[in-house]
Protein backbone atom coordinates (compact mmCIF):
# COMPACT_ATOMS: atom_id res chain seq x y z
CA UNK A 1 0.00 0.00 0.00
CA UNK A 2 1.39 3.59 -0.70
CA UNK A 3 3.11 5.10 2.62
CA UNK A 4 1.14 8.76 2.37
CA UNK A 5 2.71 10.80 4.82
CA UNK A 6 -0.25 12.51 5.60
CA UNK A 7 -1.72 9.65 7.12
CA UNK A 8 2.03 7.92 8.82
CA UNK A 9 2.23 11.64 10.61
CA UNK A 10 -1.62 11.64 11.50
CA UNK A 11 -1.74 8.15 13.28
CA UNK A 12 2.09 8.53 14.66
CA UNK A 13 1.26 11.72 16.44
CA UNK A 14 -2.11 11.38 17.07
CA UNK A 15 -0.94 7.83 18.76
CA UNK A 16 1.27 9.55 20.86
CA UNK A 17 -0.99 12.50 21.84
CA UNK A 18 -3.39 9.99 22.76
CA UNK A 19 -1.35 7.86 24.72
CA UNK A 20 -0.18 10.75 26.80
CA UNK A 21 -3.39 12.09 27.55
CA UNK A 22 -3.88 8.25 28.79
CA UNK A 23 -1.09 9.00 31.07
CA UNK A 24 -2.23 12.46 32.33
CA UNK A 25 -5.85 11.18 32.78
CA UNK A 26 -4.60 8.63 35.61
CA UNK A 27 -3.31 11.33 37.25
CA UNK A 28 0.07 10.13 36.98
CA UNK A 29 1.58 13.57 36.41
CA UNK A 30 1.57 16.59 39.12
CA UNK A 31 -1.07 19.14 38.01
CA UNK A 32 0.71 21.56 39.90
CA UNK A 33 3.72 21.72 38.02
CA UNK A 34 4.32 23.68 34.82
CA UNK A 35 5.66 20.69 32.76
CA UNK A 36 2.40 19.18 34.05
CA UNK A 37 0.53 22.06 32.56
CA UNK A 38 2.61 22.03 29.04
CA UNK A 39 1.85 17.87 28.57
CA UNK A 40 -1.49 18.70 28.59
CA UNK A 41 -1.49 21.28 26.01
CA UNK A 42 1.07 19.49 24.09
CA UNK A 43 -1.35 16.13 23.93
CA UNK A 44 -4.13 18.41 22.57
CA UNK A 45 -1.61 20.02 20.17
CA UNK A 46 -0.17 16.78 18.91
CA UNK A 47 -3.94 14.96 18.25
CA UNK A 48 -5.65 18.39 16.75
CA UNK A 49 -2.31 18.23 14.74
CA UNK A 50 -2.69 14.34 13.58
CA UNK A 51 -6.66 15.42 12.90
CA UNK A 52 -5.70 18.03 10.60
CA UNK A 53 -3.03 16.16 8.96
CA UNK A 54 -5.08 13.07 7.97
CA UNK A 55 -7.42 15.51 6.17
CA UNK A 56 -4.69 16.45 4.08
CA UNK A 57 -5.32 13.12 1.82
CA UNK A 58 -9.05 14.50 1.43
CA UNK A 59 -10.39 14.96 -2.13
CA UNK A 60 -12.71 17.44 -0.64
CA UNK A 61 -11.99 18.25 2.51
CA UNK A 62 -14.33 21.08 3.07
CA UNK A 63 -17.09 18.03 3.36
CA UNK A 64 -15.07 16.35 6.27
CA UNK A 65 -17.78 16.55 8.65
CA UNK A 66 -20.01 14.30 6.88
CA UNK A 67 -18.01 11.39 7.40
CA UNK A 68 -19.27 11.91 11.22
CA UNK A 69 -22.64 10.62 9.90
CA UNK A 70 -21.88 6.57 9.25
CA UNK A 71 -20.75 5.49 13.02
CA UNK A 72 -22.91 2.37 12.56
CA UNK A 73 -21.08 0.87 10.03
CA UNK A 74 -17.77 2.47 9.30
CA UNK A 75 -14.67 2.72 11.66
CA UNK A 76 -13.32 6.13 9.84
CA UNK A 77 -16.67 7.30 11.07
CA UNK A 78 -16.41 5.89 14.57
CA UNK A 79 -13.01 7.47 14.65
CA UNK A 80 -14.23 10.62 13.68
CA UNK A 81 -17.40 10.87 16.31
CA UNK A 82 -14.88 9.29 19.27
CA UNK A 83 -12.15 11.99 18.34
CA UNK A 84 -14.49 14.48 18.80
CA UNK A 85 -16.10 13.26 22.09
CA UNK A 86 -12.81 12.29 23.74
CA UNK A 87 -11.71 16.13 23.38
CA UNK A 88 -14.69 17.14 25.63
CA UNK A 89 -12.52 15.53 28.50
CA UNK A 90 -9.31 16.37 27.25
CA UNK A 91 -10.03 19.94 27.02
CA UNK A 92 -11.64 19.47 30.99
CA UNK A 93 -9.06 18.17 32.49
CA UNK A 94 -6.68 20.53 30.69
CA UNK A 95 -8.79 23.66 31.96
CA UNK A 96 -8.90 22.18 35.22
CA UNK A 97 -4.86 21.57 35.47
CA UNK A 98 -3.26 24.87 33.84
CA UNK A 99 -6.09 27.13 35.33
CA UNK A 100 -6.98 25.66 38.48
CA UNK A 101 -3.40 23.19 39.15
CA UNK A 102 -6.09 20.14 39.69
CA UNK A 103 -6.57 16.73 38.58
CA UNK A 104 -9.92 15.86 38.35
CA UNK A 105 -10.68 12.01 38.67
CA UNK A 106 -14.06 12.10 35.88
CA UNK A 107 -12.72 13.92 32.80
CA UNK A 108 -9.07 12.20 33.78
CA UNK A 109 -10.49 8.75 33.63
CA UNK A 110 -13.36 9.78 31.04
CA UNK A 111 -10.28 11.06 28.93
CA UNK A 112 -8.02 7.96 29.46
CA UNK A 113 -10.89 5.50 28.34
CA UNK A 114 -12.08 7.57 25.43
CA UNK A 115 -8.43 8.15 24.20
CA UNK A 116 -7.79 4.46 23.81
CA UNK A 117 -11.20 3.44 21.98
CA UNK A 118 -9.93 6.39 19.39
CA UNK A 119 -6.79 4.94 19.63
CA UNK A 120 -8.81 1.45 18.66
CA UNK A 121 -11.21 3.16 16.23
CA UNK A 122 -8.06 4.20 13.99
CA UNK A 123 -6.64 0.46 14.09
CA UNK A 124 -9.88 -1.03 12.78
CA UNK A 125 -9.74 0.86 9.69
CA UNK A 126 -6.90 -1.24 8.84
CA UNK A 127 -8.49 -4.36 10.59
CA UNK A 128 -11.10 -4.50 8.80
CA UNK A 129 -10.37 -4.36 5.16
CA UNK A 130 -10.08 -8.08 4.92
CA UNK A 131 -8.32 -7.15 1.16
CA UNK A 132 -5.44 -6.30 2.90
CA UNK A 133 -4.34 -9.42 4.35
CA UNK A 134 -1.74 -8.20 6.72
CA UNK A 135 -3.92 -5.68 8.35
CA UNK A 136 -6.46 -7.93 9.09
CA UNK A 137 -5.46 -9.35 12.12
CA UNK A 138 -6.31 -8.95 16.03
CA UNK A 139 -2.58 -8.06 15.96
CA UNK A 140 -3.00 -4.90 14.35
CA UNK A 141 -5.54 -2.73 17.25
CA UNK A 142 -2.74 -4.78 19.83
CA UNK A 143 0.14 -2.96 18.11
CA UNK A 144 -1.79 0.40 17.72
CA UNK A 145 -2.74 0.16 21.39
CA UNK A 146 0.53 -1.10 22.98
CA UNK A 147 2.27 2.00 20.83
CA UNK A 148 -0.15 4.59 21.66
CA UNK A 149 0.33 3.80 25.43
CA UNK A 150 4.17 2.99 24.94
CA UNK A 151 4.54 6.09 23.32
CA UNK A 152 2.16 8.03 25.69
CA UNK A 153 4.47 6.67 28.50
CA UNK A 154 7.94 8.25 27.15
CA UNK A 155 6.54 11.37 26.18
CA UNK A 156 4.84 11.65 29.98
CA UNK A 157 8.56 10.24 31.43
CA UNK A 158 10.04 13.36 29.92
CA UNK A 159 7.67 15.43 31.46
CA UNK A 160 8.02 13.73 34.88
CA UNK A 161 12.11 14.42 34.37
CA UNK A 162 11.61 17.71 33.78
CA UNK A 163 9.87 18.17 37.33
CA UNK A 164 6.44 16.82 36.63
CA UNK A 165 6.31 14.06 38.49
CA UNK A 166 7.49 10.30 39.91
CA UNK A 167 9.99 10.20 36.43
CA UNK A 168 11.40 6.66 37.84
CA UNK A 169 8.14 5.10 37.76
CA UNK A 170 7.17 6.34 34.29
CA UNK A 171 10.46 5.36 32.71
CA UNK A 172 10.45 2.16 34.18
CA UNK A 173 6.28 1.80 33.07
CA UNK A 174 7.34 3.33 29.50
CA UNK A 175 10.08 1.26 29.42
CA UNK A 176 8.18 -2.13 30.05
CA UNK A 177 5.14 -0.73 27.53
CA UNK A 178 7.62 -0.12 24.52
CA UNK A 179 8.98 -3.46 25.06
CA UNK A 180 5.59 -4.97 24.92
CA UNK A 181 4.12 -3.20 22.16
CA UNK A 182 7.78 -4.46 19.90
CA UNK A 183 7.12 -8.01 21.20
CA UNK A 184 3.70 -7.59 19.83
CA UNK A 185 4.80 -6.10 16.38
CA UNK A 186 7.80 -8.70 15.91
CA UNK A 187 4.50 -11.36 15.97
CA UNK A 188 2.64 -8.94 13.71
CA UNK A 189 5.30 -8.86 11.47
CA UNK A 190 5.80 -12.38 11.63
CA UNK A 191 2.20 -12.95 11.02
CA UNK A 192 2.65 -11.07 7.55
CA UNK A 193 5.83 -12.66 6.36
CA UNK A 194 4.36 -15.95 6.91
CA UNK A 195 0.94 -15.47 5.74
CA UNK A 196 -0.28 -17.91 3.16
CA UNK A 197 -2.30 -15.49 0.65
CA UNK A 198 -6.16 -16.14 0.49
CA UNK A 199 -6.33 -14.76 -3.08
CA UNK A 200 -4.19 -15.30 -6.00
CA UNK A 201 -4.32 -14.78 -9.38
CA UNK A 202 -6.13 -18.13 -10.13
CA UNK A 203 -8.57 -17.49 -7.53
CA UNK A 204 -8.97 -13.42 -8.89
CA UNK A 205 -9.40 -14.43 -12.46
CA UNK A 206 -11.09 -17.84 -11.84
CA UNK A 207 -8.33 -19.82 -14.19
CA UNK A 208 -7.02 -22.05 -11.40
CA UNK A 209 -8.98 -24.77 -12.96
CA UNK A 210 -7.18 -24.10 -16.13
CA UNK A 211 -3.42 -23.71 -15.13
CA UNK A 212 -1.57 -21.53 -13.13
CA UNK A 213 -2.18 -17.69 -14.35
CA UNK A 214 0.14 -15.17 -15.03
CA UNK A 215 -0.38 -11.67 -15.97
CA UNK A 216 0.21 -11.22 -20.23
CA UNK A 217 -0.79 -7.64 -20.62
CA UNK A 218 -1.87 -5.03 -18.49
CA UNK A 219 -4.73 -2.93 -19.26
CA UNK A 220 -2.87 0.37 -19.48
CA UNK A 221 0.57 0.84 -19.93
CA UNK A 222 1.18 3.71 -17.45
CA UNK A 223 0.66 3.97 -14.34
CA UNK A 224 -2.69 4.34 -12.74
CA UNK A 225 -5.04 4.97 -9.53
CA UNK A 226 -4.67 1.25 -8.36
CA UNK A 227 -1.04 0.57 -9.08
CA UNK A 228 0.03 4.39 -7.60
CA UNK A 229 -2.42 3.28 -4.43
CA UNK A 230 -2.19 -0.45 -3.95
CA UNK A 231 0.91 -1.18 -5.58
CA UNK A 232 3.77 0.40 -3.82
CA UNK A 233 6.61 -1.73 -3.68
CA UNK A 234 9.46 -1.98 -1.57
CA UNK A 235 12.92 -4.20 -2.08
CA UNK A 236 12.51 -7.01 0.42
CA UNK A 237 16.26 -5.84 1.45
CA UNK A 238 15.41 -2.60 2.51
CA UNK A 239 12.60 -3.48 4.25
CA UNK A 240 14.80 -5.83 6.91
CA UNK A 241 17.25 -2.55 7.37
CA UNK A 242 14.34 -0.20 7.67
CA UNK A 243 12.54 -3.07 10.74
CA UNK A 244 16.12 -3.15 12.27
CA UNK A 245 15.82 0.53 12.16
CA UNK A 246 12.58 0.82 13.59
CA UNK A 247 13.58 -1.64 16.70
CA UNK A 248 16.40 0.34 17.54
CA UNK A 249 15.51 3.60 17.28
CA UNK A 250 11.77 3.11 18.01
CA UNK A 251 12.05 0.25 20.98
CA UNK A 252 15.85 -0.36 21.95
CA UNK A 253 17.45 3.16 22.82
CA UNK A 254 14.01 4.61 24.72
CA UNK A 255 14.28 1.36 26.34
CA UNK A 256 17.65 1.52 27.50
CA UNK A 257 17.59 5.40 28.09
CA UNK A 258 14.74 5.22 30.33
CA UNK A 259 15.83 2.66 32.22
CA UNK A 260 19.34 4.38 33.06
CA UNK A 261 17.66 7.04 33.76
CA UNK A 262 15.49 4.99 36.25
CA UNK A 263 18.19 3.89 37.99
CA UNK A 264 20.57 6.80 37.93
CA UNK A 265 17.49 8.89 38.98
CA UNK A 266 17.57 12.53 39.58
CA UNK A 267 21.09 13.03 38.87
CA UNK A 268 20.44 16.62 37.69
CA UNK A 269 16.83 17.03 36.31
CA UNK A 270 17.62 19.74 33.04
CA UNK A 271 20.27 17.06 32.29
CA UNK A 272 17.68 13.82 32.77
CA UNK A 273 15.16 15.87 30.74
CA UNK A 274 17.82 16.03 27.79
CA UNK A 275 18.35 12.28 28.21
CA UNK A 276 14.75 11.79 27.95
CA UNK A 277 14.16 13.45 25.38
CA UNK A 278 16.98 12.42 22.86
CA UNK A 279 14.94 8.89 24.35
CA UNK A 280 12.04 10.52 22.63
CA UNK A 281 12.85 11.87 19.57
CA UNK A 282 14.05 8.74 18.91
CA UNK A 283 11.36 7.13 19.74
CA UNK A 284 9.48 9.24 16.75
CA UNK A 285 11.99 8.66 14.24
CA UNK A 286 11.32 4.69 15.10
CA UNK A 287 7.49 5.44 15.10
CA UNK A 288 7.50 7.03 11.35
CA UNK A 289 9.66 4.16 10.21
CA UNK A 290 7.33 1.62 11.67
CA UNK A 291 4.02 3.60 10.25
CA UNK A 292 6.03 3.86 6.95
CA UNK A 293 6.45 0.05 7.11
CA UNK A 294 3.20 -0.81 7.86
CA UNK A 295 1.77 0.45 4.77
CA UNK A 296 4.48 -0.09 2.14
CA UNK A 297 5.13 -4.06 2.83
CA UNK A 298 1.06 -4.72 2.96
CA UNK A 299 0.13 -6.13 -0.13
CA UNK A 300 -2.92 -5.48 -1.39
CA UNK A 301 -5.47 -8.30 -3.22
CA UNK A 302 -6.27 -6.23 -6.17
CA UNK A 303 -2.75 -6.91 -7.11
CA UNK A 304 -3.49 -10.01 -7.99
CA UNK A 305 -4.76 -8.56 -11.21
CA UNK A 306 -1.21 -6.96 -11.91
CA UNK A 307 1.57 -9.96 -11.29
CA UNK A 308 2.25 -7.54 -8.11
CA UNK B 1 -26.81 5.09 4.84
CA UNK B 2 -23.99 2.66 4.40
CA UNK B 3 -25.24 -0.09 5.73
CA UNK B 4 -25.93 -2.74 3.60
CA UNK B 5 -29.83 -3.44 2.82
CA UNK B 6 -31.54 -5.55 5.32
CA UNK B 7 -32.91 -7.86 2.99
CA UNK B 8 -31.59 -9.36 -0.36
CA UNK B 9 -32.72 -6.99 -2.81
CA UNK B 10 -35.42 -8.41 -5.01
CA UNK B 11 -33.58 -7.40 -8.12
CA UNK B 12 -29.50 -8.04 -8.45
CA UNK B 13 -28.89 -5.77 -11.45
CA UNK B 14 -25.45 -6.78 -13.08
CA UNK B 15 -23.00 -8.32 -15.99
CA UNK B 16 -22.24 -11.62 -17.41
CA UNK B 17 -18.96 -11.69 -19.23
CA UNK B 18 -17.98 -14.56 -21.55
CA UNK B 19 -14.24 -15.10 -20.96
CA UNK B 20 -14.17 -17.40 -24.19
CA UNK B 21 -15.56 -14.73 -26.47
CA UNK B 22 -14.20 -11.82 -25.07
CA UNK B 23 -11.37 -10.50 -27.58
CA UNK B 24 -9.83 -7.81 -25.82
CA UNK B 25 -10.69 -5.12 -28.07
CA UNK B 26 -11.17 -2.30 -25.36
CA UNK B 27 -14.08 -1.28 -27.10
CA UNK B 28 -16.54 -1.54 -24.07
CA UNK B 29 -13.66 0.27 -22.27
CA UNK B 30 -13.72 3.09 -24.54
CA UNK B 31 -17.54 3.29 -24.92
CA UNK B 32 -17.51 3.26 -20.89
CA UNK B 33 -14.80 6.50 -20.76
CA UNK B 34 -17.02 7.76 -23.47
CA UNK B 35 -20.45 7.57 -21.67
CA UNK B 36 -19.56 8.18 -18.15
CA UNK B 37 -17.47 11.51 -19.00
CA UNK B 38 -20.51 12.70 -19.93
CA UNK B 39 -22.67 11.25 -17.76
CA UNK B 40 -24.02 10.58 -14.15
CA UNK B 41 -21.34 12.46 -11.75
CA UNK B 42 -18.05 14.54 -12.14
CA UNK B 43 -16.58 14.14 -15.53
CA UNK B 44 -13.55 10.96 -15.66
CA UNK B 45 -10.40 12.81 -15.74
CA UNK B 46 -7.21 12.43 -17.03
CA UNK B 47 -4.39 13.69 -15.86
CA UNK B 48 -1.03 15.22 -18.36
CA UNK B 49 -3.07 13.86 -20.84
CA UNK B 50 -0.97 14.61 -24.23
CA UNK B 51 2.08 14.38 -21.75
CA UNK B 52 4.51 11.77 -21.28
CA UNK B 53 2.92 10.87 -18.00
CA UNK B 54 -0.82 9.91 -18.79
CA UNK B 55 -3.09 8.92 -16.54
CA UNK B 56 -7.10 8.83 -16.06
CA UNK B 57 -10.14 7.21 -14.31
CA UNK B 58 -11.37 4.65 -16.04
CA UNK B 59 -14.71 2.46 -14.75
CA UNK B 60 -13.91 -0.98 -16.98
CA UNK B 61 -9.90 -2.11 -17.61
CA UNK B 62 -9.65 -5.28 -19.55
CA UNK B 63 -6.45 -7.30 -18.50
CA UNK B 64 -5.18 -10.10 -20.07
CA UNK B 65 -4.14 -13.28 -18.79
CA UNK B 66 -1.42 -16.16 -19.90
CA UNK B 67 -2.58 -19.22 -18.19
CA UNK B 68 -0.57 -22.49 -18.69
CA UNK B 69 -1.69 -25.88 -17.48
CA UNK B 70 0.08 -28.66 -15.68
CA UNK B 71 2.68 -29.73 -17.82
CA UNK B 72 1.99 -27.06 -20.45
CA UNK B 73 4.70 -24.87 -22.18
CA UNK B 74 4.91 -21.32 -22.75
CA UNK B 75 6.52 -21.37 -26.17
CA UNK B 76 4.21 -18.29 -28.08
CA UNK B 77 1.66 -19.17 -29.68
CA UNK B 78 3.45 -23.41 -30.90
CA UNK B 79 2.67 -23.99 -27.37
CA UNK B 80 -0.12 -25.19 -24.71
CA UNK B 81 -0.59 -21.71 -22.80
CA UNK B 82 -3.59 -20.09 -23.11
CA UNK B 83 -4.28 -16.40 -23.84
CA UNK B 84 -7.67 -15.31 -21.42
CA UNK B 85 -8.82 -11.42 -21.89
CA UNK B 86 -10.03 -10.52 -18.60
CA UNK B 87 -12.79 -7.22 -18.56
CA UNK B 88 -12.91 -5.56 -14.85
CA UNK B 89 -15.01 -3.35 -13.82
CA UNK B 90 -17.38 -3.71 -10.50
CA UNK B 91 -19.03 -6.81 -9.61
CA UNK B 92 -22.06 -4.79 -7.64
CA UNK B 93 -21.30 -7.31 -4.46
CA UNK B 94 -24.07 -8.40 -2.19
CA UNK B 95 -21.73 -7.93 0.63
CA UNK B 96 -20.21 -5.12 -0.35
CA UNK B 97 -17.28 -4.22 1.86
CA UNK B 98 -16.42 -0.65 -0.41
CA UNK B 99 -20.23 0.21 0.96
CA UNK B 100 -19.98 -0.41 4.25
CA UNK B 101 -16.58 1.40 5.16
CA UNK B 102 -17.54 4.70 3.76
CA UNK B 103 -17.77 7.35 7.02
CA UNK B 104 -20.45 9.53 4.65
CA UNK B 105 -22.83 7.57 3.66
CA UNK B 106 -21.61 8.31 0.28
CA UNK B 107 -21.24 5.13 -0.52
CA UNK B 108 -24.65 2.92 -0.85
CA UNK B 109 -26.18 -0.09 -2.22
CA UNK B 110 -29.63 0.44 -3.96
CA UNK B 111 -32.20 -1.95 -1.56
CA UNK B 112 -34.46 -2.24 -5.15
CA UNK B 113 -31.90 -3.28 -8.05
CA UNK B 114 -28.48 -3.93 -5.81
CA UNK B 115 -26.54 -1.25 -7.78
CA UNK B 116 -23.85 0.09 -6.14
CA UNK B 117 -23.47 3.64 -6.43
CA UNK B 118 -21.58 6.74 -5.03
CA UNK B 119 -23.10 9.99 -4.63
CA UNK B 120 -20.54 12.54 -5.43
CA UNK B 121 -22.07 15.20 -3.90
CA UNK B 122 -21.54 13.40 0.00
CA UNK B 123 -18.18 12.18 -0.94
CA UNK B 124 -15.14 13.62 0.55
CA UNK B 125 -12.82 11.72 -1.35
CA UNK B 126 -10.67 9.34 1.50
CA UNK B 127 -9.61 6.62 -0.90
CA UNK B 128 -11.20 3.78 2.40
CA UNK B 129 -14.10 2.16 -0.39
CA UNK B 130 -11.50 2.03 -2.98
CA UNK B 131 -8.99 -0.01 -0.20
CA UNK B 132 -11.91 -2.07 0.76
CA UNK B 133 -12.78 -3.41 -2.80
CA UNK B 134 -10.68 -6.42 -3.46
CA UNK B 135 -11.02 -5.96 -7.28
CA UNK B 136 -9.70 -2.92 -8.19
CA UNK B 137 -13.34 -1.49 -9.20
CA UNK B 138 -13.15 1.70 -7.51
CA UNK B 139 -10.88 4.73 -9.04
CA UNK B 140 -10.61 8.33 -7.66
CA UNK B 141 -11.21 10.68 -9.71
CA UNK B 142 -7.82 13.21 -9.33
CA UNK B 143 -9.85 16.39 -10.67
CA UNK B 144 -13.26 16.34 -8.59
CA UNK B 145 -11.85 14.75 -6.01
CA UNK B 146 -14.55 11.92 -5.54
CA UNK B 147 -14.68 8.61 -6.01
CA UNK B 148 -16.03 7.06 -9.42
CA UNK B 149 -16.97 3.32 -9.99
CA UNK B 150 -19.31 1.78 -12.47
CA UNK B 151 -22.88 2.69 -12.29
CA UNK B 152 -24.29 -0.33 -14.55
CA UNK B 153 -25.20 2.71 -16.77
CA UNK B 154 -28.02 4.14 -14.75
CA UNK B 155 -28.42 6.74 -16.68
CA UNK B 156 -29.08 4.33 -19.36
CA UNK B 157 -31.01 1.15 -18.25
CA UNK B 158 -33.69 3.22 -16.57
CA UNK B 159 -33.97 5.91 -19.73
CA UNK B 160 -37.46 6.16 -21.11
CA UNK B 161 -35.81 8.67 -23.71
CA UNK B 162 -33.59 6.57 -25.76
CA UNK B 163 -34.46 3.73 -27.54
CA UNK B 164 -35.31 0.43 -25.61
CA UNK B 165 -32.34 -1.58 -27.30
CA UNK B 166 -29.75 1.18 -25.99
CA UNK B 167 -31.24 0.58 -22.53
CA UNK B 168 -28.30 -1.52 -21.86
CA UNK B 169 -24.91 -0.88 -19.73
CA UNK B 170 -22.79 1.32 -22.68
CA UNK B 171 -19.93 -1.84 -22.67
CA UNK B 172 -22.99 -4.27 -23.04
CA UNK B 173 -24.22 -2.01 -25.84
CA UNK B 174 -20.99 -1.81 -27.64
CA UNK B 175 -18.79 -4.92 -27.08
CA UNK B 176 -18.63 -6.47 -30.68
CA UNK B 177 -18.28 -9.68 -30.21
CA UNK B 178 -21.22 -10.23 -27.55
CA UNK B 179 -19.39 -11.17 -24.50
CA UNK B 180 -21.30 -8.89 -22.30
CA UNK B 181 -24.42 -9.87 -21.44
CA UNK B 182 -27.15 -7.58 -18.84
CA UNK B 183 -29.79 -8.74 -17.06
CA UNK B 184 -31.54 -9.75 -13.61
CA UNK B 185 -29.22 -12.23 -11.94
CA UNK B 186 -32.10 -12.58 -9.26
CA UNK B 187 -34.18 -13.90 -11.49
CA UNK B 188 -33.50 -17.83 -12.40
CA UNK B 189 -35.80 -17.53 -15.84
CA UNK B 190 -33.11 -14.87 -16.96
CA UNK B 191 -31.02 -15.02 -19.86
CA UNK B 192 -28.09 -14.14 -17.53
CA UNK B 193 -29.17 -16.45 -15.02
CA UNK B 194 -29.73 -19.52 -17.61
CA UNK B 195 -26.11 -18.42 -19.25
CA UNK B 196 -24.36 -18.79 -16.17
CA UNK B 197 -26.84 -22.55 -14.98
CA UNK B 198 -25.22 -23.34 -18.42
CA UNK B 199 -21.85 -22.01 -18.59
CA UNK B 200 -20.76 -22.58 -14.54
CA UNK B 201 -20.57 -19.07 -14.05
CA UNK B 202 -18.44 -18.29 -11.25
CA UNK B 203 -17.47 -15.41 -8.98
CA UNK B 204 -14.40 -13.68 -8.38
CA UNK B 205 -12.22 -13.94 -5.43
CA UNK B 206 -14.70 -15.99 -3.27
CA UNK B 207 -13.17 -16.17 -0.90
CA UNK B 208 -12.96 -12.76 0.23
CA UNK B 209 -16.60 -13.14 1.26
CA UNK B 210 -18.14 -10.24 -1.21
CA UNK B 211 -20.84 -12.48 -2.83
CA UNK B 212 -20.25 -10.61 -6.42
CA UNK B 213 -23.73 -10.10 -8.49
CA UNK B 214 -21.57 -10.69 -12.20
CA UNK B 215 -20.58 -13.81 -12.89
CA UNK B 216 -17.69 -14.80 -15.44
CA UNK B 217 -17.87 -17.48 -17.54
CA UNK B 218 -15.55 -19.45 -17.91
CA UNK B 219 -13.20 -20.32 -21.27
CA UNK B 220 -14.67 -23.47 -23.11
CA UNK B 221 -11.76 -26.17 -22.47
CA UNK B 222 -9.53 -26.36 -25.86
CA UNK B 223 -8.03 -29.81 -27.21
CA UNK B 224 -4.43 -29.59 -26.71
CA UNK B 225 -2.64 -28.94 -29.80
CA UNK B 226 -0.77 -32.23 -30.28
CA UNK B 227 -4.36 -33.45 -30.90
CA UNK B 228 -4.91 -30.69 -33.56
CA UNK B 229 -5.29 -31.94 -37.16
CA UNK B 230 -1.56 -31.60 -38.41
CA UNK B 231 -0.98 -29.22 -41.41
CA UNK B 232 -0.68 -31.23 -44.43
CA UNK B 233 3.22 -32.34 -45.64
CA UNK B 234 4.95 -32.19 -48.28
CA UNK B 235 4.32 -35.10 -50.94
CA UNK B 236 4.06 -35.80 -54.27
CA UNK B 237 4.50 -39.51 -54.46
CA UNK B 238 1.25 -41.03 -55.84
CA UNK B 239 0.81 -37.48 -58.11
CA UNK B 240 -0.23 -39.13 -61.64
CA UNK B 241 -1.29 -37.05 -65.69
CA UNK B 242 0.22 -33.77 -65.70
CA UNK B 243 1.07 -33.00 -62.09
CA UNK B 244 3.09 -36.23 -62.59
CA UNK B 245 4.65 -34.88 -65.68
CA UNK B 246 5.03 -31.37 -64.19
CA UNK B 247 6.79 -32.63 -60.79
CA UNK B 248 9.15 -34.54 -62.75
CA UNK B 249 10.23 -31.97 -64.87
CA UNK B 250 10.55 -29.00 -62.07
CA UNK B 251 12.58 -31.95 -60.22
CA UNK B 252 14.91 -31.86 -63.25
CA UNK B 253 15.53 -27.84 -63.68
S1 LIG C 1 -16.62 -4.89 -6.97
FE1 LIG C 1 -15.63 -3.61 -5.45
S2 LIG C 1 -16.58 -1.61 -5.73
FE2 LIG C 1 -17.93 -3.09 -6.69
S3 LIG C 1 -19.41 -3.67 -5.11
FE3 LIG C 1 -17.76 -5.19 -5.05
S4 LIG C 1 -16.36 -4.42 -3.50
FE4 LIG C 1 -17.68 -2.69 -4.07
S1 LIG D 1 -14.01 8.01 -1.12
FE1 LIG D 1 -16.12 8.79 -0.97
S2 LIG D 1 -17.41 6.99 -1.38
FE2 LIG D 1 -15.36 6.24 -0.89
S3 LIG D 1 -15.35 5.82 1.32
FE3 LIG D 1 -14.59 7.92 1.07
S4 LIG D 1 -16.41 9.22 1.21
FE4 LIG D 1 -17.14 7.12 0.86
S1 LIG E 1 -15.86 -4.95 -26.10
FE1 LIG E 1 -16.31 -7.12 -25.71
S2 LIG E 1 -14.68 -8.22 -26.79
FE2 LIG E 1 -14.00 -6.08 -26.62
S3 LIG E 1 -12.79 -6.07 -24.73
FE3 LIG E 1 -14.87 -5.49 -24.15
S4 LIG E 1 -15.85 -7.43 -23.55
FE4 LIG E 1 -14.00 -7.96 -24.68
Amino acid sequence: MHPAPSIIIFTTLSGLGYGLAVVLGLGLLDPATLATKIAHVLAIAMIGAGLMSSTLHLGNPQRAWRALSQWRSSWLSREGVMSIVTFVPLLWSAWVCVIESRYLALPGLAGSVLSLATVFCTAMIYTSLKSVQAWHTPLTPACYLLFAAAGGLVVASLFAFAGGGNASLLAVLAAVALMAAWIAKTAWRRNMLTLVPISTPETATGLGAIGKVRLFERPHVMENYLTHEMGFKIARKHAAKLWGIAVVLGGAVPVVALLVLAIVGQVSSAIAAMFACVALLSHIIGMLTERWLFFAEARHAVMNYYNG
Amino acid sequence: MTSLPALPTPKKLGLVIDLDVCVGCHACVVNCKEWNTGGYGAALSDQDPYGADVSGAWLNRIHTFEVVPQGGEIVGEAGEARIVHFPKSCLHCEDAPCVTVCPTGASYKRADDGIVLVDEDMCIGCGLCAWACPYGAREMDLAAGVMKKCTLCIDRIYNETIAEIDRQPACVRTCPANARHFGDLADPSSAVSIMVAERGGMDLMPEQGTRPVNKYLPPRARKPLASSTPLPKEDTTGATGFFAWLDDMLDRI
